[in-house]
């Protein structure tokens, strides 16, 4: 996931036309345009609501019932604790009190570099070896806090390569 | 010829360092002058072995793990392209590890042996014979089998598959549709997950038949969007098998049709619930619809519609295969066949468990879990997901059926045995089970919607002793209203894990939340 692409009224169009014929398409739209753009924005609106013949309030509704959607930019990574039973049994709740701690943010927050944003999710499907977090696409198993520490630092460290 | 060595590539592997172990195998086995060949198999279930390597050897596949990267110098060293068992981490051959070796995999059979996207490897394993017997039946034939089967769906309700799809294949409808639900929300389960990472065939294969069963020619799989592995996988899958003829227009030139779609959930636990999981797929929000009419007759936009879970369709293909009595021979009672546990949380020796029905929890959480991973004594199990209830040592002795454990008001449910020990506040718990339902309430219903959060704030006041008494009782009331009055089991069950911590474990309640006595 690339964030800091600019998004355009034409690439968000693209998007939608080009799944606006499937049967159901409003989550395969969603996803597609969070995928590529990082959120939905706000302009994504009107050209989804249109392509589907919906009201903006049915597409807003919609948007706003799946914890997954956002309608605001995340940082440049994305992580999220796991705060579901099988993860509290060995320590998430620790865990994502320390990392709160850690990143100064609470949930649905990004640090003030914009490098990360911090969610909460419920259940990774990793349960036998948490506590669980999800960074971006990729999950790591029995993350203690010095481990999300070391976690932070490599995230916080750019790659000398310039980022666009 | 070079060396076969097998890294797994399920989720879990992956989040504990496979891709790592797998590059330094392939660079000092290189550097060492014995080049290897790499398979990144599936997943054997055995999670709290992973990164598990396998190493092919003249008499079968000799396992290693946990591996650390750290380790691989130190395993290459001491022999472990030769099968050597000198090693701390050598495990000696797979099979005969005792987790492994005491298990009945059918559902699970080929997972870890085989590479996931390779359709050779699962032609080789019995792989698509369940798709060709069921091109040769007429569709009453199969569902006919189904039924025999005894198989029922391991999504939670435990509802006879074969006269689910009974129902679908007696409604006409100019399109019916097969939809899989791979929403596997419950902390604590993962079965789907391994089954959709490391055997995607095998769904795809029992979703075809279930296609030719009920004569649905559209199939979807409603895939949670926390399993991004899953994902990439499937559609793979989906792509190859189009390729080799086993979905699309022409199945194996019958002139039969199906074609198969992975849809992504976003991220809402009430989407699970198959009526919810509808409403998404077909784009709206996920607000449960009230039944009747059931989705078998009127579903997915409007049309006769099979819902099923993951296993409950992966179970298919073996009982096509193999035929309906193969699996009815396993189990007990009227719970026929396997059942796919999930040893999960605070437990040495996590991972998937299949086993026919009728095992002890006892035996699953020390035998095969070993006890908890912190060594402490095991306090609570949470068995079946968030919606049911914690157990006390008093019930551990229960065997693992649905008709047991409904009688005490326990749920099988998808298999997810989550473990606590004794460090564990149940009245924290029971906060969690309430904040969890105000969180994924799809807020169609008041007693779901504002009961959930009444609930957090009463048990709130009840850790802070601010009139614990009235308090509790307030707790107990609204636990009823909400059972009584929700339209459907997340509201409907949300009080059975709060109930039982009041009931069991009483004490939890009576000190503050700091866990000081008051
Ligand atoms: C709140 C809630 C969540 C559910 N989550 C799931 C789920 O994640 N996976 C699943 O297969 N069934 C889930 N179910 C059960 C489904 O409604 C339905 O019974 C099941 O998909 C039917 O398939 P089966 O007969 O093969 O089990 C859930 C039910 C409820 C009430
Ligand atoms: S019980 Fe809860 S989740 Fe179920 S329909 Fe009512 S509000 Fe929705
Ligand atoms: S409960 Fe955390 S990964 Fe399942
Ligand atoms: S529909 Fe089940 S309680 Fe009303």
């Amino acid at each position: 996931m690339n964030h800091s692409q600019k998004w355009a009224p034409q690439a968000i169009q693209a998007e939608v036309d080009a799944l606006k014929h499937k049967p159901g398409a409003l989550l395969p739209i969603l996803h597609a345009l969070q995928d590529r753009l990082g959120f939905i924005p706000e302009a994504a609106v009107p050209i989804i609501a249109d392509a589907l013949h919906q009201s903006r309030a049915e597409v807003h509704g919609v948007i706003s019932f799946y914890h997954h959607f956002r309608t605001t930019p995340p940082g440049r990574h994305v992580v999220q604790i796991c705060r579901a039973e099988a993860c509290q049994s060995v320590g998430a709740r620790q865990l994502e009190a320390h990392a709160k701690a850690r990143l100064g943010v609470d949930y649905h927050q990004t640090t003030p570099d914009r490098e990360i944003t911090l969610e909460a999710v419920y259940c990774l499907g990793n349960c036998a070896c948490g506590p669980s977090i999800r960074v971006d696409d990729s999950i790591r198993g029995r993350v203690t806090p010095e481990a999300f520490d070391a976690l932070v630092d490599e995230l916080q460290t750019r790659p000398l390569e310039v980022m666009g | 010829m070079s060396i076969r060595v097998y890294v797994p590539r399920d989720t879990t592997a992956l989040s504990l360092g496979a891709d790592t172990v797998a590059r330094r195998l392939e660079r000092e086995a290189a550097a060492r002058g014995y080049p290897i060949t790499l398979v990144r198999n599936g997943s054997r279930g055995l999670s709290w072995l992973e990164p598990l390597v396998e190493v092919d050897t003249p008499i079968g596949r000799f396992a290693y793990g946990p591996v650390a990267p750290s380790d691989v110098t130190a395993l290459l060293d001491s022999g472990l392209l030769e099968g050597s068992v000198s090693h701390p981490l050598a495990l000696g051959p797979t099979e005969d590890i005792d987790y492994l070796a005491r298990q009945q995999r059918l559902t699970f059979a080929r997972i870890g042996i085989t590479d996931p996207l390779s359709i050779d490897d699962y032609r080789a394993h019995n792989g698509f014979c369940g798709l060709e017997s069921a091109l040769q039946r007429e569709p009453q034939d199969i569902v006919e089998e189904v039924k025999a089967s005894g198989l029922r769906g391991r999504g939670g309700a435990a509802f006879p598959t074969g006269i689910k799809w009974q129902t679908v294949l007696d409604t006409p409808a100019d399109q019916k549709y097969i939809v899989c639900n791979a929403d596997e929300g419950d902390s604590g389960t993962f079965a789907d997950r391994l089954a959709m990472e490391c055997d995607p065939y095998m769904l795809i294969e029992g979703m075809a038949i279930a296609g030719l069963a009920v004569e649905a020619t559209q199939g979807y799989i409603y895939l949670r969007s926390e399993y991004p592995l899953a994902k990439q996988v499937l559609d793979e899958a989906i792509a190859r098998t189009e390729q080799a003829g086993y979905l699309g227009d022409n199945l194996c030139g019958s002139g039969r049709t199906f074609h198969l779609e992975v849809r992504l959930g976003a991220g809402a636990y009430i989407c699970g619930e198959e009526t919810s999981l509808l409403e998404s797929l077909e784009g709206k929000r996920g607000l449960v619809r009230f039944k009747p009419p059931l989705p078998a007759i009127e579903g997915l936009f409007g049309r006769p519609t099979v819902v099923n879970n993951v296993l409950s369709l992966a179970a298919v293909p073996f009982i096509l295969a193999e035929g309906a009595e193969a699996y009815a021979n396993h189990g007990m009672g009227r719970s026929r066949g396997t059942l796919a546990l999930q040893l999960a949380g605070n437990v040495k020796r996590g991972g998937l468990v299949e086993l026919a029905f009728g095992t002890t929890l006892r035996t699953l959480m020390e035998e095969f879990g070993g006890g908890t991973r912190t060594g402490k004594p095991l306090r609570a199990v949470q068995v079946g997901g968030p919606l049911c209830a914690y157990l006390p040592e008093s019930q551990w002795d229960m065997p693992l059926d649905y008709e047991t454990f409904a009688e005490v008001g326990a749920g099988v449910g998808h298999g997810g045995v989550v473990m606590f020990d004794d460090s564990v506040d149940m009245a924290e718990q029971a906060r969690f089970s309430m904040e969890f339902c105000k969180v994924e309430s799809c807020g169609k219903c008041t007693p779901c919607r504002i009961g959930s959060t009444r609930g957090v704030e009463v048990i709130d006041r009840i850790r802070a002793n601010d009139n614990r008494e009235a308090n509790l009782t307030l707790l107990h009331d609204l636990c009823e209203t909400m059972v009584d009055g929700s339209l459907c089991a997340m509201g409907g069950m949300t009080p059975f894990p709060v109930q039982s911590a009041l009931k069991h474990f009483p004490d939890d309640f009576q000190r503050a939340a700091n866990g000081d006595r008051s």
